[in-house]
């Protein structure tokens, strides 16, 4: 169904707003409808189903805020919601930097962003079950030594997301997507080890085949096994796609506007200056049609857009909203991100280092004596100061090849090294979600064991 | 607070006819059990910034979960509006899960007993908004005030009310009113030329707003997080490898919550994905050690009247002397494992399934002087304060990041060290307790667990404990 109705409900927010004493205003309406259905041991274990919506409204009175929003979108319910911004207005300081973007910057990307596929909301559910049961028996049936799982799951969502403001922008987009998963149990002896492999797409037609995703993920479990704990060393260490993405996670959040004027990240003040080696290239991609990270244009209503973050080692772009930029004199780059609720803050499109031209048995065939990371495990990662600190499980590398597994172990460094130290990137970019990183080597890491 | 005295019956109009149709409904194709959940939600936040107080919001958000259960297989669906009719249609699209005629026609629903552990009047959510905004603007300035080497202090004050009712097919029918408030402070302070250290303190708790006007005010937690920026700003590079290290009390319980806590939820052991699988009366810690989920205690922010299965929540020992004991148990994982409820099914809100989940988390009280435990450490790593954790249930191996620690060297505590994660083997790390402490302290109230996509608030606490083996991830 498509309808202009819930656009007109948002412009409508914003003029109820308005006429309660609101100098500007924003609205945000998110619909979506969600199913998920879980398979475990070839036997159906939940299915799961609904609809749901909110509006999300802020305010400004002057330079003062305020923010509310509501799942009740009856006329009561905005009734109170406009009530409810327009009261905080009171209790917020007088913010010189507040404020709607600038009328120059609103905009929207035109033609298809391929953010919505037809096909998710027509599959039927005893398909949906029959693709997480095939992804789920092809870990299964994979090696004797998997027999058990904690199940497979098939999930798919499609939305509508509204933005309304009162400098009259007014724009909407539908997205959809859905996924697959799997997580099967290996057991050798003593020794049980999990693992998960998944697949996501806009659309059906873009998921890898069930059968792909059980018995990567079987793989992954299967190669963990009988893992041992290494002597604490020095040593070159490897990210493989699924890890380094982390790494991009980091970088991410230390190029964030909002940390960057209260200088709490590593980066802060560090425009143009060298803070990766000569191949590191980071870029921030909202525009390229059917990935993750795409969009129209951003919460605030201002056009998505590529961004180069680091170019070459250079750091050359923070990654900011309205009110970052005003804070460091500059341009917002598109990048507003916000729920329902609250003051813009600050996301990312697609955001992803750039490939490099080895592959990665090549880059690891250059290593005597090594760690391949594939799972990287808690919160040790402090952005203010670089300091690096985390669980890892991988594999060792001994004279080019990937030799036994590892685990409970950590490695450690600075961000600010581990930038400058990365050795090589791999070739193999694949986007699986909204940041993406190929293998990464860095020079040399304290891995801490026995 | 009674049924007829709750939201749903006052402003919704829901009766009990009105309940069991909906619970009828969902048990129309079948099924051997249903439940509602009813949620009306409503938060508030305000935050501070630069000495600004620069965003205030506040929201509503309300719906109903329909469940059914047929042998091991759950249907649910979600309405996030009120009326019957939408009611119904979530509970038709439940009820598919099951495939055999409707067995049960009648269900007399009865309110049950339940504890009163947070009898409170007004709502921190209740309050007018300029006795809250007061929490932030104090927390700012005491921040700052505490030294001139802090330069940057965010504070966040953040309450929620939430309304809950829940009626089951078993005939349960509970409703609960649900307060929980949290300030939190973060402070960043740098001296001449080194890099900047961030501090970070918070607390709160299931309590009225006096909480924090009289017991832990926004200057107690301006401290503690302005205390912490300093001390780390002389930190030294932490330790790498092996070496004994000796927790603090309070907020380092997380520990528990990692290391044991996640594997014990029931789900996992009727799976046997979880490294406690199979070890029910096996020793998995040191005789010292006692490991309790209490969600009973008054006003803590993992405790509650009753757990989101309409269940008394409890207190249960899950390791006793070293000796595993129990698990945390759903509804759904006591019927299939036919054990007792635990009072452990949670959920994040309306729109999410139950799951055994931990409530307020700790270990008891030994008979150790905390100094005497330092004291006794020749060289190891005290540490006081952590960020997250995370754990691999399946492995055992589980993570928590120290953001406050300190070496011990011939048994006193000398250095501040940067922040390092700890790693460890569920099964394996507490059979290294070698002390605990006679200071059992629960932590401020400021922890959230996730698990599957749902987050709920939790607690732990934990005395001053002594390892003497455990690995610890610094460069040094």
């Amino acid at each position: 169904m498509i309808s202009n109705y819930l656009l007109e409900l948002a412009q409508d927010i914003v003029m109820r707003a308005r006429a309660a004493g609101a100098s500007d205003a924003e609205c945000t309406i998110a619909e979506g409808e969600e199913f998920s259905a879980n398979v475990r041991m070839r036997e159906v274990e939940n299915l799961k189903e609904a609809g749901s919506r909110g509006a999300g409204l802020r305010i400004l009175i002057g330079r003062h805020t305020g923010a509310s929003y509501t799942s009740d979108l009856s006329n009561d319910g905005i009734a109170h919601l406009v009530k409810s911004a327009i009261e905080l207005a009171d209790i917020t300081t007088e913010d010189p930097h507040a404020g709607l973007p600038d009328p120059e910057e609103f905009g929207t990307l035109e033609g298809d962003l391929e953010m919505y596929s037809p096909d998710v909301a027509e599959l039927d559910t005893a398909f949906k079950i029959e693709i997480a049961k095939r992804a789920e028996d092809a870990a299964l049936t994979s090696d004797p030594r998997i027999s058990n799982s904690e199940g497979a799951s098939f999930d798919n969502y499609v939305g509508r997301h509204i933005f309304a403001n009162s400098r009259e922008f007014a724009g909407e987009y539908r997205s959809s997507y859905c996924s697959l998963s799997t997580s099967p149990v290996a057991r050798e002896g003593e020794s049980m080890e999990r693992d998960y492999w998944y697949t996501m797409a806009r659309g059906f037609a873009g998921l890898e085949a069930p059968e792909h995703v059980g018995r990567m993920a079987a793989q992954r479990a299967l190669r963990r096994l009988n893992a041992v704990k290494v002597e604490t060393q020095r040593v070159p260490v490897v990210f493989e796609p699924r890890t380094a993405r982390s790494l991009l996670d980091n970088i991410f959040e230390a190029v964030h506007g909002m940390s960057i004027y209260r200088e709490e990240s590593f980066l802060a003040g560090k425009l143009g200056e060298k803070v990766a080696s000569d191949d590191v290239t980071v870029i921030d991609d909202g525009t390229l049609p059917g990935l993750f990270g795409t969009s129209p244009f951003d919460d605030e209503g201002v056009a998505s857009r590529r961004t180069v973050v680091i170019e070459r080692g250079v750091l050359k772009s923070y990654l900011m909203n309205t009110y970052a930029a005003r804070k460091l004199g500059m341009k917002t780059t598109g990048n507003a991100s916000r729920g329902l609720t609250g003051n813009a803050g600050i996301g990312h499109g697609n955001f992803f280092l750039e490939k490099g031209v080895q592959t990665p048995e090549q880059i690891i065939a250059g290593i005597p004596n090594g760690f391949y990371v594939t799972e990287l495990m808690g919160f040790g990662v402090n952005v203010v100061t670089g300091d690096y600190s985390r669980g890892a499980a991988g594999l060792w590398i001994r004279d080019g090849e990937l030799a036994f597994a590892v685990s409970e172990v950590t490695i450690a460094g600075n961000l600010n090294d581990m930038l400058r130290g990365i050795e090589a990137i791999g070739s193999d970019l694949e986007f699986r979600g909204s940041v993406a990183a190929p293998t990464i080597k860095m020079g040399e890491m304290t891995v801490g064991g026995k | 607070m009674r049924f007829s005295e709750s939201i749903f019956a006052a402003r919704f109009g829901i009766t009990r006819q009105d309940l069991e149709n909906y619970l009828g409904e969902a048990l129309s194709q079948g099924g051997d059990y249903a439940d509602l959940y009813f949620e009306y939600l409503v938060t508030s936040s305000i935050g501070i910034d630069e000495s600004m107080v620069k965003s205030a919001a506040q929201g509503v958000s309300m719906g109903v979960g329909v469940r059914v259960i047929s042998g091991e297989r759950t249907g649910y669906a979600y309405s996030d509006d009120l009326s019957p009719e939408k009611i119904r249609k979530a509970a038709n699209v439940a009820a598919h899960i099951a495939a055999a005629p409707a067995k049960v026609e009648k269900f007399d629903l009865n309110e049950g007993r339940k504890h009163n552990l947070y009898p409170v009047l007004t709502a921190p959510t209740e309050t007018a908004f300029s006795e809250r905004v007061d929490l932030v603007k104090r927390a700012d300035r005491a921040a700052r005030a505490f030294d001139s080497r802090i330069f940057q202090v965010q504070a966040v004050y953040a309450d929620n009310l939430r309304q809950v009712l829940v009626a089951t097919s078993e005939g349960r029918l509970s409703v609960d009113r649900q307060p929980l408030a949290r300030l939190s402070v973060s402070a960043l302070a740098r001296q001449s030329g080194g890099p900047p250290q961030r501090g970070h303190a918070g607390g709160g708790g299931r309590m009225d707003l006096d909480y924090f006007l009289k017991e832990k005010t926004p200057e107690y937690f301006a401290h503690e997080a302005a205390r912490e920026a300093i001390a780390m700003l002389d930190a030294v590079e932490a330790p790498a490898g092996e070496m004994t290290v000796v927790l603090g009390p309070g907020w380092p319980g997380i520990l528990l919550h990692e290391a044991v806590g996640h594997g014990l939820e029931a789900d996992f052991n009727r799976k046997g994905v979880s490294a406690f699988s199979g070890r029910m009366g096996q020793k998995v810690a040191s005789e010292l050690c006692t490991v309790v989920d209490d969600g009973t205690i008054g006003s803590r922010r993992g405790s509650l009247n009753v757990d989101d299965e309409g269940h008394p929540t409890r207190r249960n020992v899950l390791i006793e002397n070293g000796v595993l004991r129990g698990y945390l148990q759903d509804k759904l994982s006591c019927t299939l494992l036919k054990a007792e409820s635990t009072g452990s099914g949670r959920r994040e809100s309306y729109a999410h399934i139950p799951m055994p989940r931990m409530t307020n988390t700790f270990m008891m009280a030994g008979e150790s002087d905390p100094e005497e435990i330092i004291r006794s450490v020749p060289k190891g790593l005290y540490c006081v304060n952590f960020g997250g954790g995370q754990v691999d249930i399946t492995s055992g191996n589980f993570v928590f990041s120290a953001s406050e620690s300190y070496f011990i060297e011939d048994g006193k505590l000398t250095r501040p060290v940067r922040n390092a994660t700890l790693i460890g083997n569920g099964p394996e790390a507490l059979k290294y307790v070698s002390m605990v402490g006679n200071d059992l302290r629960l932590d401020e109230g400021i922890g959230t667990c996730g698990k599957d996509g749902q987050s709920v608030p939790v607690g732990v606490g934990i005395p001053t404990i002594k390892i003497d083996k455990m690995t610890v991830g610094g460069t040094a």
